[in-house]
């Protein structure tokens, strides 16, 4: 097995103080290995997105250490942070975040720009980029204009971009209909199998879940056995 | 993010919202356009004013009277006679007196440290001027000092070092002396009537060597070389007690005129404490001066309240930007784009706004700036001469527009600061 790209142990993040302390996860250990697709799986206030964004280092846990390729993040500057996240990570989110109005080359090669890249070097990834998700045609066109399904496509291209080794995707069907979800589930799982990318999945989608390699349940902060072979078993 | 990327962006970002960054940009436009028409009216009269100080007289010279006299306003009180002192009365004027000068006066000035020279500051008084066959006409005479400037239509300034009867005369008087132009005249002679002591009255001839445009300075005096002025002197005194002629009330000290304006105010500390009172050609204009300079910064002052407002309208427009773009914030900083890259595109698009503005505001200003100049000099100021009521330099325009770039970027620290602390979480999760 090769070693775990990203682990947790024993992770707590708490908000608020006093009365008002809200524990958001709760002692929270997982290995996530290179090239996995794992699916955090749970209801909405589970602490599943919160558990995502610590993972992505865009939050710091309250106690317990997340380390990436086996370094301890808290020993991480913020500079480095920023260029590592720039560097390995991908995101895809279930609202796009996508600039209508630049072109949906401009959306894709943003990490790139942020990242300090060139301008020819940049626009050659970012078309790669676009034609792995079969839009290299729509590359000068606004973002708003396309249709749903498109636009998750270009923000996959956008997580693709920066040839990351980790995509974390928040909920990346929710927006989207039966079939154009299917699209992008098989998209994701595709670049799985022939890059390696290792895929985050954030869902409350069971189906989805179900076809990833490993389920990671949460339920008030707290991993869980997965209900559905329990109930098997019963 | 590298910092072009940064400023393209910036640049970029701020046609996202069109009316909201045209309305703000106007507001800048209204106070950097206010700024540099006040300025270059304010550098446009204080250029003329330099130039005229050639036409009131050299810029070392330091015209000195006795202590005591220096308002010449029609006075109530009565002084105690003093032998030592001379006076002379004015009767016209009433009870003023003024304290005359003498040779030892000038002695005593010359000792003074700092002093070059001083010479007597004699004038004469003429009854008439007339040209070759032309009428007679009442005029004034002034000794030309060494060092004035005159801006003359044409010819050149007097000599002081010949024996030819050289003088100046104001273009005002070239018609009545019946000359077509200021080149005619040129060379020509010019008849002074004078009258002696005695109340005989005989002529002078000299020669015009210069015409002097109209001025500030007046338009009814006549400059004389020295040669002329002794000419002149001599019949003058022709008659007069030996007291009389031996008595001036003004004397001219010269001094170097490259020492700095702390030495010179010593220099007239180490008169007044003689007796006297010293004042420089800057000095007469300097009061003039100051006022143009006092409204000018009125004026300023309006313009700067108008950037004010507009500092605020580009706060408030960045702000609802930081507000529409948390979102796009939040998902740049999850792409590894630091708080400080954040600060600069958001202040960097408030620069811009304040670039556009300044410019287009500057652009406009200069192009008002020639119509109204225009406009202004062929009809209500055209009897001032060399007169350029706007101008506007290089480095007053380009500093206008970075002070204007330094408010917009201060104006946009607080919603480009409030961008670069938004933490990204927050700024996703944000509906």
């Amino acid at each position: 097995m090769p070693d775990p790209v990203l682990s947790a142990n024993d992770v707590h993040k708490t908000y608020g103080k006093g009365d008002s302390l809200f524990t958001a996860l709760g002692g929270i250990s997982v290995d996530i290995k290179s090239g996995e697709k794992v699916a955090i799986i749970g209801k909405s206030g589970s602490g599943k997105s919160t558990l995502m964004h610590l993972l992505a280092l865009l939050d710091k846990p309250t106690s317990g250490t997340i380390k990436i390729d086996d370094e301890d993040s808290s020993q991480l500057s913020g500079k480095a942070l920023n260029t590592l996240r720039n560097h390995k990570f991908g995101f895809v989110f279930q609202q796009f975040f996508l600039n209508g109005n630049a072109s949906v080359l401009e959306n894709v090669l943003l990490p790139l720009k942020i990242g300090g890249s060139g301008f020819s070097e940049r626009k050659q990834l970012a078309l790669e980029a676009l034609d792995l998700v079969d839009l290299g045609d729509k590359a000068k066109n606004k973002a708003k204009d396309l249709s749903g399904g498109q636009k998750q496509r270009v923000v996959i291209a956008r997580a693709l971009v920066n040839k990351p080794s980790v995509i974390f995707a928040d909920e990346p069907t929710g927006n989207l209909d039966t079939a154009t979800g299917e699209m992008i589930e098989r998209l994701l799982f595709d670049l799985n199998a022939k890059q390696g990318i290792t895929l985050i999945i954030v869902t409350h989608d069971s189906d989805l879940a179900a076809r990833c390699d490993r389920q990671i349940y949460l339920k008030d902060g707290r991993i869980i056995e997965n209900p559905v072979k329990r109930r098997q078993i019963v | 993010m590298k910092l072009i990327d940064i400023a393209t962006t910036a640049s970029s970002n701020m046609f996202r919202s069109k009316l909201r960054t045209f309305l703000t940009v106007i507001a800048i436009f209204i106070g950097s356009f206010t700024l540099t028409l006040t300025n270059g009216l304010g550098s446009g009269i204080s250029s003329y004013i330099d130039r005229e100080v050639g036409n009131f007289g050299a810029a070392d010279a330091l015209i000195i009277q006795a202590a005591g006299d220096s308002t010449g306003l029609p006075t109530d009180e009565v002084k105690k006679y003093d032998p030592t002192r001379r006076t002379t009365s004015i009767e016209s004027e009433g009870n003023r007196t003024v304290t005359v000068l003498t040779d030892a006066d000038l002695a005593k000035i010359r000792r003074l440290e700092g002093i070059k020279s001083a010479e007597a500051y004699q004038s004469a008084v003429i009854d008439y001027v007339s040209g070759t066959g032309s009428d007679k006409y009442v005029a004034s005479i002034e000794p030309y000092l060494d060092g004035a400037n005159y801006a003359l239509d044409a010819g050149r300034q007097p000599k002081n070092s010949t024996d030819t009867l050289e003088i100046l005369i104001p273009s005002t008087y070239l018609k009545f002396l019946g000359f077509k132009s200021a080149a005619v005249a040129l060379g020509r002679p010019v008849t002074l009537g004078i009258t002696n002591g005695l109340g005989q009255q005989s002529e002078v001839d000299a020669t015009v060597v210069g015409v002097k445009q109209k001025s500030l300075a007046g338009g009814v005096t006549l400059n004389t070389n020295p040669a002329l002025l002794a000419k002149l002197r001599t019949i003058h005194d022709i008659g007069l007690p030996p007291a009389a002629t031996a008595s001036f009330q003004v004397a001219v000290a010269r001094f170097d005129a490259s020492i700095s304006d702390p030495q010179l105010v010593q220099l007239k500390d180490r008169l007044t404490k003689a007796g006297y009172k010293g004042t420089t050609i800057q000095d007469q204009i300097g009061t003039f001066k100051s006022v143009i300079n006092g409204i000018v910064l009125v004026l300023n002052g309006f313009a700067v309240i108008a950037l004010l407002a507009a500092g605020f309208g580009i706060i408030n427009t960045l702000l609802m930007s930081v507000q529409e773009r948390t979102k796009e914030i939040g998902l740049m900083k999850a792409m590894g784009m630091s708080a400080g890259r954040i600060f600069l595109l958001f202040s960097g698009e408030a620069v811009m706004l304040g670039f556009w503005g300044s410019l287009l505001g500057s652009i406009a200003a200069i192009g008002a700036g020639s119509v109204i100049n225009q406009i202004v000099l062929q009809n209500y100021l055209k009897d001032l001469v060399g007169l350029q009521l706007l101008t506007f330099s290089v480095v007053s325009v380009a500093s206008i527009m970075g002070i204007v770039m330094v408010v917009a970027f201060l104006a946009g620290t607080l919603p480009a600061l409030r961008a670069a602390r938004q933490s990204p979480i927050d700024s996703l999760r944000y509906e």
